[in-house]
């Protein structure tokens, strides 16, 4: 027997560890790979219990989703954990935005490793958003019972762009304060309260220093919280729904199964047709 | 006894108290929502005067149009005297630039054209061609008493009018 201590695998000490009166502690469920403990662990953790204990193999695969929920996520999760370092070093303030920007991409260690990453996992999440729309709308999976969890997904995609937006401006320079200028004038295009809206957005009539702090604490703090709370939303909504959409499991593709009638994939804007079984006899 | 002599529509004690407190619970979201807005507003903007001085007027040429970039306005010297116009765009804000070869002004973010000089029906400030949605508006302009040009950029004055000048 001590010689199985020494000989022991990874795997093993892993499952010693699992044992553990710490381990135990944390990890509500504990070891064990039964059906009950697998859904346990999923469901009894915070992070995962927004999901479901359990999802079809098939739609596990690449070609399902392109994962693209799933890389528009990572995206985002590169945003925050490269922005927050970022905070670290720029003041929003006029004309310091601009010498710290340029401090950032110069001067600091790992700075411009750090903002390109940022800047291009934005451009990223704006095109990743749109793909996930798309391959969405196509497969159909935004129907009964799933038109809620595609309206969040609407609020996600402006809160995307608003983020794209304020963000645009924080280096303080040309291109970015006549990018800004044009895109609050469009604001003030919204009839009657047009006008009202650029001041407030703005703080102000022009783009100036209360600009660049507004679309700074908009940047940082007040868009991302609203898009994590709905991000959990849909998360949440995509177990509430019935897990991630398979046409083959939809209640009428079973139905026309338990007929054992070949339906055809749905068509653009058609409704899935359920031929009868004795319709199928007759013909 | 009371139970019995009590009307339907009479209002019990509970009942009253939850509409007391739901109803000042929503004249304090009326009100916090009031606050906010107007706290969002700035009294206060540490914008630029919109009052600015362009110097004296022998600095500007007969027939010249000159751009004074900080400011977004033109000072023009015409046969009729000096006047101001805007120099940001109608359409989206962009600052305009002065083309002398072509003899207009030209936005270049989105390609409006707006004419300096009176041309039949055309207008100084008027667009010639492009999205821009109005003219450039005319500022108000006159002489301080050191004989400085100054114009004011919040107040438009009306194009062509004997007063929209200043004749030196």
């Amino acid at each position: 027997m001590a010689k199985t201590g020494i000989t022991k695998t990874i795997g093993q000490h892993f499952d010693d560890l699992r044992q553990t009166r710490v381990w135990r502690s944390i990890f509500r469920s504990g070891a064990g790979s039964s059906t009950l403990k697998r859904a346990l662990a999923i469901q009894q953790n915070v992070f995962l219990h927004l999901f479901s204990t359990k999802v079809r193999t098939r739609m596990l695969s690449f070609s399902a989703t392109w994962y693209l929920g799933t890389l528009t996520l990572g995206t985002f999760l590169i945003l925050v954990a490269t922005g927050i370092p970022l905070m670290f070093y720029y003041h929003p303030s006029v004309p310091q935005a601009y010498a710290d920007t340029k401090d950032l991409q110069f001067v600091v260690s790992s700075g411009l490793f750090l903002r390109n990453l940022h800047r291009w996992s934005a451009h990223a999440m704006v095109f990743l958003v749109f793909a996930h729309m798309f391959k969405v709308f196509y497969r159909g999976a935004y129907r009964t019972p799933r038109e809620f969890n595609w309206v969040i997904g609407v609020v996600l995609l402006l809160i995307t762009l608003l983020l794209s937006y304020t963000g645009y401006l924080l280096p303080w320079d040309q291109l970015a304060y006549w990018a800004i200028t044009v895109g609050s004038n469009i604001a003030s295009a919204v009839p009657f309260v047009g006008d009202k809206i650029h001041f407030l957005l703005l703080g102000g009539n022009a783009v100036n220093a209360n600009a660049l702090l507004r679309f700074y604490v908009l940047h940082c703090m007040i868009l991302p919280l609203t898009a994590m709370i709905f991000v959990a939303i849909h998360f949440w909504r995509i177990r509430k729904d019935g897990g991630l959409y398979a046409h083959s499991s939809e209640p009428a593709v079973v139905q026309a199964q338990a007929a054992e009638v070949q339906i055809p994939t749905p068509r653009r804007g058609g409704e899935t047709r359920v031929i009868p079984a004795d319709a199928k006899e007759a013909q | 006894m009371a139970d019995d002599t009590r009307k339907t529509d009479d209002v019990t004690r509970r009942e009253f108290f939850t509409k007391l407190g739901l109803g000042s619970l929503s004249i304090a979201a009326v009100g916090t929502a009031a606050f906010s807005y107007q706290y969002l507003e700035p009294n206060v903007l540490y914008e630029p005067s919109p009052v600015v001085n362009e110097g004296k007027p022998d600095r500007y040429p007969l027939d010249s149009v000159t751009l004074d970039v900080n400011s977004g306005i033109y000072i023009i010297h015409s046969q009729e005297g000096y006047f101001s116009l805007s120099a940001v765009c109608t359409h989206l804000g962009c600052l305009t630039a002065w083309k002398p070869e072509l003899g207009i002004i030209a936005c270049p973010c989105h390609g409006s054209k707006f004419a300096v000089s009176e041309q039949g029906k055309v207008k100084p400030g008027d667009k010639i061609e492009g999205p821009a949605p109005r003219p450039l508006p005319w500022k108000r302009i006159w002489l301080n008493d050191d004989g400085d040009l100054l114009v004011d950029r919040s107040t438009d004055v009306p194009p062509l009018a004997p007063d929209s000048f200043v004749r030196v």
